[in-house]
């Protein structure tokens, strides 16, 4: 295998001002992030996470060339990103869900046209890229209406074109799916899973919408306070924080006695069991029950892991990074 | 080694080819983009037209009111002329009105331009090169014949004005895209550029010839201006060239320090846009 992205002690400081008296202001520097080391390989999916000010899109600003790092490495396709943010430019593809990349007054048409000679790209390749993404985007309805009167979904598939027209090696995705409806969230999710099962375009993704996640990446890692608090698979984040899965009970008459292991809700109507590994040993136990009704597995919530990982990992110890004057 | 020379010169050619070939399309994108707000290049055209007839005739007035009815060397004809091109020449070359930059540094929205693989500075400068050749269609012709229908505007007698008010107006163009792009750049380090903004629109008028021809102005002032400041170049040089105010070498002499100001205030760009990016901060999640 061979890695495409690699950071090694990435670390970003911002100096920020504090109130520190009626006139005087303190200079104090605050990590947006703290030391992170990062390995990714060709055509992996990979989910950044991590609460606001974490330091996630200051992470990917680091590596796409567009903010310095106070310390550490990192190499994107073998560039450095900062000095050769120019060629790397060309190698990778960048969408930012809250900002866009195309020409507010042009239509997706003139845009797509421009980016093939700012990428330099050819004409055949970026013609087949182009009407492969028109296809599995549905974008031809709107190609020749100015990117300021599309919706946000309708723009949000113009950004991912714009992105892949150059044919990038590395996709950096920052909150692609922020805003849309559900129909544009599947839409998105469904062209990158295909984008991915390629194999030819590494994928970056942070994201707060979990679904993203757990549609698209087969790795996570966490960040917070501008650390690396887990970086693995979404079962091993499972394992680490013993999630189960809930079988859930409905009865027609309350229990008098209930069973072994079982949290009973809805005035004794209802109970759950939680459960290590494979649930058929409770199934068959409830089975005989004859007041049973209904029986459903509830799988572990990734939400609900995630934000007992942020909590675990504590307020923060010097302000909040997002929000300070000149930070990320 | 004559190979090695010849693979080196033809891979110079071909990347000078491709590179103007990106330059030309950004303009070209420069002008459409313009293009599209029709309602706005007609209520533009028609404020700079009105104005020109305010401005007209007080400098007619003012010629009037002298012996030989010459104001600052320009007679009635020279100053119609100095008036109604120059009512043009305000949006070809952008005197005001211009945020973009400033803008996206603001939101942020200026960290897509960087994840582009074109220098930004010639990016922007392509499709203000765009924009000013749609304003000179649009913006510059009309208030030229509405000054050519109601006034008695003088027209060059000299050959060589022709190609020199080219020059002159490409250079204005440029002259002033380096002093507005340094303005808008100051939001790298301000955030806020409404006070380099206000001073901008002050200062640029007076002395760029907008308010009044800066050869209305003793000698020395004028000439300090010319010398020290990129102003005169912005308006009052083209306009100067296009009514023949002086010489034919004089001409050429002040189309070369508009030369020599565009190089310098270009590589200030440059140099500005390299120091922003090593401390820039972008704004937004």
């Amino acid at each position: 295998m061979t890695a495409v992205i690699e950071a090694r002690g990435l670390r970003k400081e911002f100096t920020v001002r504090v109130k520190a008296g009626r006139l005087r202001r303190e200079k104090r520097v605050v990590a947006a992030v703290d030391g992170v080391d990062l390995r990714v390989e060709r055509g992996e999916m990979l989910g950044y996470i991590g609460p606001n000010g974490a330091g996630k899109s200051t992470t990917l600003k680091m590596l796409t060339g567009i903010l310095t790092p106070s310390a550490g490495e990192a190499r994107v396709c073998g560039l450095v990103p900062v000095p050769q943010r120019t060629r790397l430019a060309r190698r990778i593809g960048v969408v930012f869900g809250q900002r866009s990349q195309l020409w507010w007054d042009l239509p997706l048409r003139d845009s797509f046209d421009l980016l093939r000679h700012i990428y330099r790209a050819p004409a055949a390749d970026h013609a087949t890229r182009l009407r492969r993404c028109r296809g599995l985007l549905d974008l031809d309805a709107f190609m020749d209406t100015p990117v300021r009167q599309l919706s946000l979904g309708q723009r949000m598939r113009g950004e991912l074109t714009a992105a892949l027209l150059h044919g990038p090696e590395v996709l950096f995705l920052d909150e692609p799916t922020i805003g849309l409806d559900v129909v544009s969230k599947q839409a998105v999710r469904s062209f990158l899973a295909d984008l991915g099962a390629g194999g030819d375009v590494t994928l970056v993704l942070t994201t707060h919408d979990l679904a993203d996640i757990e549609r698209l990446c087969r790795r996570l890692v966490v960040i917070d306070h501008g650390r690396v608090v887990h970086d693995g698979s979404i079962e091993a984040l499972h394992a680490r924080y013993g999630s189960r899965r809930r079988v859930v009970v409905d009865l027609d008459e309350p229990v008098a006695e209930p069973p072994e292991g079982a949290a009973v809700e809805a005035d004794g109507r209802r109970l759950v069991f939680t459960v290590e590994g494979p649930a058929a040993p409770v199934i068959a136990r409830l089975a005989g029950l004859p007041t049973l009704r209904d029986l459903t597995i509830e799988e572990p919530d990734i939400e609900e892991v995630v934000t007992r990982l942020y909590l675990a990992s504590g307020p923060q110890p010097h302000g909040e990074p997002g929000i300070s004057p000149g930070a990320p | 080694m004559d190979s090695v020379n010849a693979t080196g010169a033809r891979w110079v050619h071909q990347n000078v080819v491709v590179s103007f070939r990106t330059f030309t399309a950004i303009t070209g994108s420069g002008f459409r983009r313009y293009a599209t707000y029709r309602q706005a290049t007609l209520a533009g055209a028609f404020t700079n037209t009105v104005f020109g007839f305010l401005r007209c005739y007080v400098l007619l007035a003012v010629a009037d009111a002298t012996a030989q009815g010459l104001a600052g060397g320009y007679d009635r004809a020279q100053l119609a002329t100095f008036v109604w091109v120059g009512q043009g020449l305000l949006a070809v070359v952008l005197l005001w009105g211009w945020t973009e930059l400033a803008d996206r540094i603001r939101t942020g929205d200026v960290a897509a331009d960087l994840l582009r693989p074109v220098n930004p500075v010639l990016s922007y400068l392509a499709t203000d090169l765009g924009r000013a050749g749609h304003a000179v269609l649009t913006r510059l012709i009309p208030p030229v014949v509405t000054g050519l229908i109601f006034f008695d505007m003088y027209l060059p007698q000299r050959w060589v004005t022709g190609p020199l008010f080219v020059a002159s107006l490409v250079l204005a163009v440029l002259a002033c895209f380096g002093c507005r792009y340094l303005v808008n750049a100051a939001a790298y380090w301000l955030h806020d550029v409404r006070g380099p903004m206000i001073a901008w629109t002050l200062g640029s008028g007076v002395l760029a010839g907008l308010y009044f021809p800066l050869r209305f102005l003793p000698d020395w002032a004028a000439v300090a201006l010319w010398v020290a400041t990129p102003f005169p170049s912005l308006l009052q040089t083209p306009l100067d060239v296009v009514v023949e105010r002086d010489p034919p070498a004089t001409q050429a002499g002040l189309v070369a320090l508009q030369a020599v100001w565009v190089v310098l205030l270009l590589a200030a760009c440059g140099r500005v846009q390299r120091r922003a990016e090593r401390k820039l901060v972008i704004q937004g999640g």
